[in-house]
């Protein structure tokens, strides 16, 4: 072999440092008691308590989990079909269709999807009357879209390395394929589908640019507080937010991550 | 397989999505190519369409006028050079630091390589807004950096980290740096080692294997690694936003205030459309090079 990597070995210990430091940084910092978020006055944890008693940032958090739920569930039954269509059916006479449907989304920049999200939820509200003016379900709808794109990609790769002899002798032994997708297929790819779940979950709840086009007066997420804030320079309360925030996605990806790993070693 | 996939089946299953899709997410597509062409009016929707219904059926009305204030205000074309210049300096700054990045985790023991993996996709996960704000509190005229130089008398006023050119890419190349190592590393991992060990049975350096080997297979990771920062970074809004100036203007802003500020929807609709054909161009010179890549 040849010998270990040094300097890419060093360059990898900057760059954790790089991504992580900030990160810390917020952490650390939205435990100080100063108001001036970067002078250090002792320890406290009284913008936490603070922010519990944060009627906006409360209902905000309450109508981001709404919307986040939905959202990832919707995206689940979607991006499920879509997922195993290309997967299990090479010859679909629409497969390159529906290829490009899940692979635009990814790569397409968010402000463009805002954008075009809003203008066709105007046009139809001009058009047929719904949806009535803008708000959770606008938004419900559009994270959905972009939802499914991520689940769609993780069945997809689950099921083109999938054992199918279990499939095959359910078959052979005469049950109905909806019946064997729902016994057999659908239990083995499991952890996928929690994986994906928890995905969508976090990109819906992590929004805030296709959520500012399509939502209305009567809905506001928790990024949208966020930025509203923040826009005005560094604020202790949001530092104490945004570590709440950064633990829990943490936890969540860390979960999901899990799952996906248990999966590849189960099949 | 059996009777199990009927073209039926197979479109019961697929329609769905299909359906969902082209309704979310082609549709509204055409209708930004539409309002592109539409003329700027007060009224709810703020805009005359192009398509007119009549007597004599759809009548098509289509107005450049929109195209033309591209074209002309110098705004607008610093804008989108701002945006190709950050984006483009991002890539490459993105590329230098995280192939070696990358290169290490690929090269790592193996039982290391998954959480390591881990510790560089996480950040992509967790709020690009709190990341991006995360390094105001460090850049800012009081902030860590300034802090930490003015006590340790190396200056005596703070420098100016913040809404300039520097703090717009440190927030690109922070942001993008885990779009670039994911592609990277499964290229170098997958890579066959032992072309390696009879490059140096036959005597040849391990600089020289790098660059012969190693980084010529390792290109189909270099292209998709460059467009996955390339593509989001030209359009990005957040980091030019909070990090950025009226000197740093980029594409993704200037959409987002010619809806919000002036709510001038068809100049809105112009900018996406012009932003996409950029996009368009070195998206189909990626696909061309991997697609030959694959042939051979």
């Amino acid at each position: 072999m040849t010998g270990k990597p040094i300097f890419a070995r060093i360059m990898l210990g900057f760059g954790l440092l790089f991504l992580y430091t900030p990160i810390v940084l917020l952490i650390v910092y939205s435990f100080n008691a100063s108001r001036l978020v970067t002078v250090w006055a002792g320890f406290s944890t009284k913008w936490y308590g603070e922010l519990l008693h944060n009627p906006v940032i409360g209902e905000a958090a309450w109508t981001s989990l709404i919307i986040a739920v939905s959202a990832a569930s919707g995206s689940l039954v979607l991006g499920t079909l879509a997922g195993f269509a290309l997967a299990r059916y090479p010859r679909f006479p629409l497969r390159r269709l529906l290829a490009f449907e899940i692979a635009a989304p990814l790569v397409m920049p968010e402000i463009i999807t805002g954008l075009s999200l809003l203008l066709l939820f105007v046009a139809l509200e001009n058009l047929i009357g719904w949806p009535q003016g803008r708000g959770i379900l606008t938004i419900i709808l559009a994270h959905t879209t972009f939802g499914i794109a991520f689940v769609a990609v993780i069945v997809q790769s689950r099921l083109a390395d999938f054992d199918r002899s279990l499939e095959e002798a359910a078959l052979d032994l005469g049950a109905r394929p909806v019946k064997v997708f729902f016994v057999i297929t659908l239990p083995l790819i499991a952890p996928a589908l929690a994986a994906g779940w928890l995905l969508a979950f976090t990109l819906s709840v992590d929004d805030l640019i296709i959520t500012s086009f399509v939502s209305g007066p009567s809905a506001t997420t928790l990024p949208m507080v966020i930025y509203s804030s923040v826009r005005l320079g560094v604020s202790p309360q949001i530092n104490a937010l945004a570590t709440i925030i950064v633990v829990l996605v943490g936890v969540i990806v860390t979960a999901a991550g899990r799952m996906m790993l248990g999966a590849k070693s189960q099949g | 397989m059996s009777a199990g996939n009927s073209s039926r089946r197979q479109f019961g299953v697929a329609a769905p999505p299909l359906f969902w899709l082209g309704l979310f997410f082609l549709i509204p597509f055409a209708i930004v190519m539409t309002i592109a062409f539409a003329e700027s009016a007060i009224g709810i929707p703020p805009y005359i369409s192009p398509l007119q219904f009549g007597e004599g059926g759809v009548s098509l009305h289509p107005y450049f006028g929109n195209f033309q204030i591209l074209a002309e205000d110098s705004l607008y074309l610093r804008a989108f050079l701002n945006s190709l210049g950050f984006a483009g300096g991002a890539t490459v700054l993105c590329l230098l630091i995280g192939y070696p990045m990358a290169y290490a985790i690929a090269r790592a023991p193996e039982s290391w390589r998954a959480t390591l993996m881990t510790l560089v996709i996480l950040p992509f996960w967790t709020s690009a807004l709190i990341r991006v704000y995360s390094w105001m509190g460090i850049l800012k005229p009081n902030g860590l950096i300034n802090q930490l130089l003015i006590a340790s008398g190396l200056i005596d006023e703070p420098l100016p980290l913040l809404n300039n050119f520097f703090s717009v890419e440190l927030g690109l190349v922070y942001g993008y740096l885990p779009f670039m190592i994911l592609p990277l590393y499964t290229t170098l991992e997958k890579m066959d080692l032992t072309l390696l060990e009879a490059a140096a049975d036959l005597g040849c350096r391990p600089l020289r294997a790098f660059l012969r080997i190693t980084l010529p297979l390792s290109l189909p990771g270099i292209i998709a690694g460059s467009l996955l920062v390339f593509v989001p970074a030209v359009g990005e809004f957040v980091i030019p936003d909070l990090l950025g100036g009226p000197s740093t203007l980029m594409v993704g802003k200037v959409l987002w205030d010619e809806f919000f500020t002036n709510h001038d929807w068809p100049v809105a609709s112009a900018v996406a459309v012009a932003m996409l054909i950029l996009l368009v161009v070195p998206m189909g010179l990626a696909q061309f090079f991997l697609r030959g890549k694959e042939r051979g």
